[in-house]
């Protein structure tokens, strides 16, 4: 218990720091936010006025509490672009990354775990290398090409799923599997090899000594024990999906988070930007820090020193 | 060659029915890419019912992969090439997979060296002793299995019982850890305990506790011991059968009394020598000079032929035979065949 008060107490102390550095990096970048809101041919008094209400006429410092301030009640600021409070604008978005992101893990960890499990039982046969080269390949395949060659069989040439997301289930497979395909190769893979070094525990010899078959081993005994690695990776890929799928997104035209990130960019929006790129870096954050406690839930040893 | 191969094809089935397991000429080997090691070569061994034999060598000298190979516990490349493990009427080197784990845990079951590391870290240990239990009669049920692992936790000596059933092993000191294993091993009440070095984790009055716990718990429920160790000194204490064993082989083989009265074999004589013992010029302790040669290039003769002081030429170029030198008392040494004849 401590031990997990003392992680939120550091988790807090970079979650700061984080906001400070975006918020630096962002005011750095050249270019002025209210001729990029109001055009070129607007009078000095309203541009006067407006870097007023926006704070930017004060020192940078007192801007971040200011905008610090904000954030504790949920204010992360106006869009130039669209004059709408960000984090409604990040509300709305949320929810389709969200669908996203969940469907695509359980895509993703579904197939890893059942590719991995089955190769680690046949190591080293034709299923093994079969897999393996299954799970390689989703590695190394970029998600835009995953994106781009679904989209092109299943929508345009065999038109049996949507081209674009239009808010139904069914739209959000092909995206869902795009996004997924790389995380289920690095869960099958490192599901094989962490159920491998398990296997080569002495509490498996045990376990057969007291007279266990070779699945009930590898269930009750090997599997459990190598799963920590293995969750705390999934709980890694999931803050990471849910921080925004710009790739698949874009392809696919879903409305979420990465969207949001990348036409704020293109408009130089940039309390957008800093909404979003504050709001991925506390789900990432969060990610972790819900993997660390995961571990020391499922592992006696860590669980009863905490 | 064209002898051993022969001999390697039949398959040797008579059992006197005093034995619970008889080894016939058991080949455990490892194919490995340097070539053949041969970790067990033609071992020959029986445990009588009720009794508790021991099996004693230097490290590396093949003690663990017998009783491995029992249990069908070999890895990879390693693999039973010859020979048999007769138990009740049935060859346990020839078994299936499935056939054999109905025996392992209920009537043959066996302990490990390192109790750090045999009882899996995620589970409690009660539940790691009751699933030996539900493995082998699935029909009694959770509950009863709970209240018969309690009841094991008591006579093994395990303080607490009932609140050490949810330890989990990190939680137990390694004397504890031993005594969980050991409860998990006789639950079933087996008709063979194999345990490996037992004791060579644990300080020495643990030690004595822990031999004595499996003595007394065999005897009350008939069990015979095969108990591994390279310590003659726990060989006295509790065995009434003694087998040495060096290189892969059986090189003598006798009851405890007779061993210790009358040590034939150069090896055991070494082995006997390094005893500590209280009183007799304990500064001057013995070893047996040089290192337990590689399996991979023994010599042509007496493997033992390059640490004995008394190898002849011949011990260098013939292989010795385990042969009957004196009632009861085999050796595969030439000079105490000499000597008997
Ligand atoms: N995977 C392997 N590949 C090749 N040889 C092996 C392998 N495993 C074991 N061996 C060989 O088997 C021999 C016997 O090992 P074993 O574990 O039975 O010795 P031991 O008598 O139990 O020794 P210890 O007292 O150290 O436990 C070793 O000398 C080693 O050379
Ligand atoms: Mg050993």
């Amino acid at each position: 218990m401590k031990q997990i008060v003392k992680r939120l107490l550091e988790t807090i102390v970079v979650l700061l720091g984080v906001i400070l550095l975006i918020f630096i990096m962002l005011r750095v970048v050249p270019g002025d936010p209210v001729t990029t809101l109001l055009g070129e041919h607007v009078n000095q008094q309203t541009i006067d006025r407006l870097t007023k209400t926006m704070h930017l006429d004060r020192p940078i410092l007192e801007q971040f509490f200011l905008y610090v301030g904000g954030l504790l009640r949920g204010d992360m600021g106006q869009s130039y672009k669209y004059n709408r409070p960000v984090t409604q604008m990040i509300m709305d978005a949320f929810p389709y990354t969200l669908a996203l992101a969940i469907m695509a893990s359980i895509f993703a960890w579904a197939l890893g775990l059942i590719l991995g499990i089955f190769a680690a039982v046949k190591q080293n046969r034709l299923p093994d290398h079969l897999f393996m080269g299954i799970s390689l390949f989703g590695v190394s395949m970029p998600v835009f090409m995953a994106a781009l060659f679904l989209q092109y069989l299943f929508a345009f040439k065999w038109k049996v799923l949507p081209l674009k997301a239009d808010g139904s289930f069914l739209s959000m497979i092909l995206p869902a599997i795009a996004l997924g395909w790389n995380s289920a190769g690095s869960v099958a893979r490192i599901t094989r090899s962490s159920l491998l070094e398990a296997m080569q525990a002495d509490y498996i010899d045990t376990a057969k000594a007291k007279g266990l078959l070779g699945r009930a081993v590898i269930l009750r005994h090997a599997l459990k024990n190598s799963m920590l690695p293995v969750i705390t990776m999934m709980a890694l890929q999931l803050s990471s999906m849910l921080s925004g799928a710009v790739i698949s997104e874009t392809v696919f035209a879903i409305p979420g988070i990465g969207r949001l990130a990348t036409s704020a960019i293109e408009n130089r929006d940039m309390p957008v930007l800093q909404g979003t790129v504050i709001f991925t870096t506390v789900i990432v954050i969060a990610g972790n820090f819900i993997a660390d406690i995961l571990y020391s839930v499922l592992d006696p040893r860590i669980r009863k020193a905490a | 060659m064209a002898m051993s191969e022969k001999k390697e094809k039949e398959t040797v089935t008579k059992t006197d029915p005093e034995d619970v397991l008889e080894l016939h000429d058991l080949k455990s080997w490892f194919y490995t890419e340097k070539g053949i090691v041969k970790a067990v070569d033609g071992v020959n061994l029986r445990i009588p019912k009720g009794k508790i034999v021991g099996l004693v060598g230097e490290s590396g000298c093949g003690k663990s992969m017998t009783a491995r190979s029992i249990m069908g516990l070999l890895k990879f490349p390693g693999r039973i090439a010859g020979g048999s493990i007769l138990f009740d009427g049935k060859d346990l080197a020839k078994l299936g997979e499935k056939e054999l784990r109905s025996i392992c845990g209920k009537d043959i079951s066996m302990v490990f060296q390192e109790p750090m590391t045999s009882l899996n870290p995620v589970l409690k240990v009660g539940r790691q002793v009751s699933e030996t239990l539900l493995v082998h009669n699935p029909e009694i049920g959770r509950e009863e299995a709970r209240k018969r692992v309690v009841d094991m936790f008591g006579k093994v000596g395990i303080p607490e019982p009932e609140k050490r059933y949810d330890s989990y092993p990190h939680e137990l000191s390694g004397g504890l850890r031993q005594r969980v294993c050991i409860a998990m091993a006789m639950i079933c009440r087996p008709k063979l305990l194999i345990a490996d070095e037992p004791t060579t984790a644990l300080d020495v009055t643990i030690e004595a506790q822990i031999l004595k716990l499996m003595q007394q718990l065999c005897a009350e429920s008939g069990t015979s011991i095969l108990i591994i160790t390279h310590n003659l000194g726990v060989v006295a204490e509790i065995c009434d059968e003694v087998y040495v064993m060096y290189a892969g082989r059986i090189v003598e083989q006798a009851d405890t009394f007779e061993l210790f009265d009358h040590v034939e074999h150069p090896y055991t004589k070494g082995l006997m020598a390094s005893i500590p013992r209280i009183g007799k010029n304990p500064e001057r302790l013995y070893t047996i000079p040089g290192v337990v040669p590689n399996l991979l290039h023994l010599p042509q003769g007496c493997a033992f032929c390059t640490r004995c002081p008394c190898a002849t030429e011949q011990c260098r170029t013939e292989k010795p035979v385990l042969t009957e030198i004196r009632e009861g008392h085999w050796s595969a040494c030439f000079l105490n065949q000499a000597k008997s004849e």
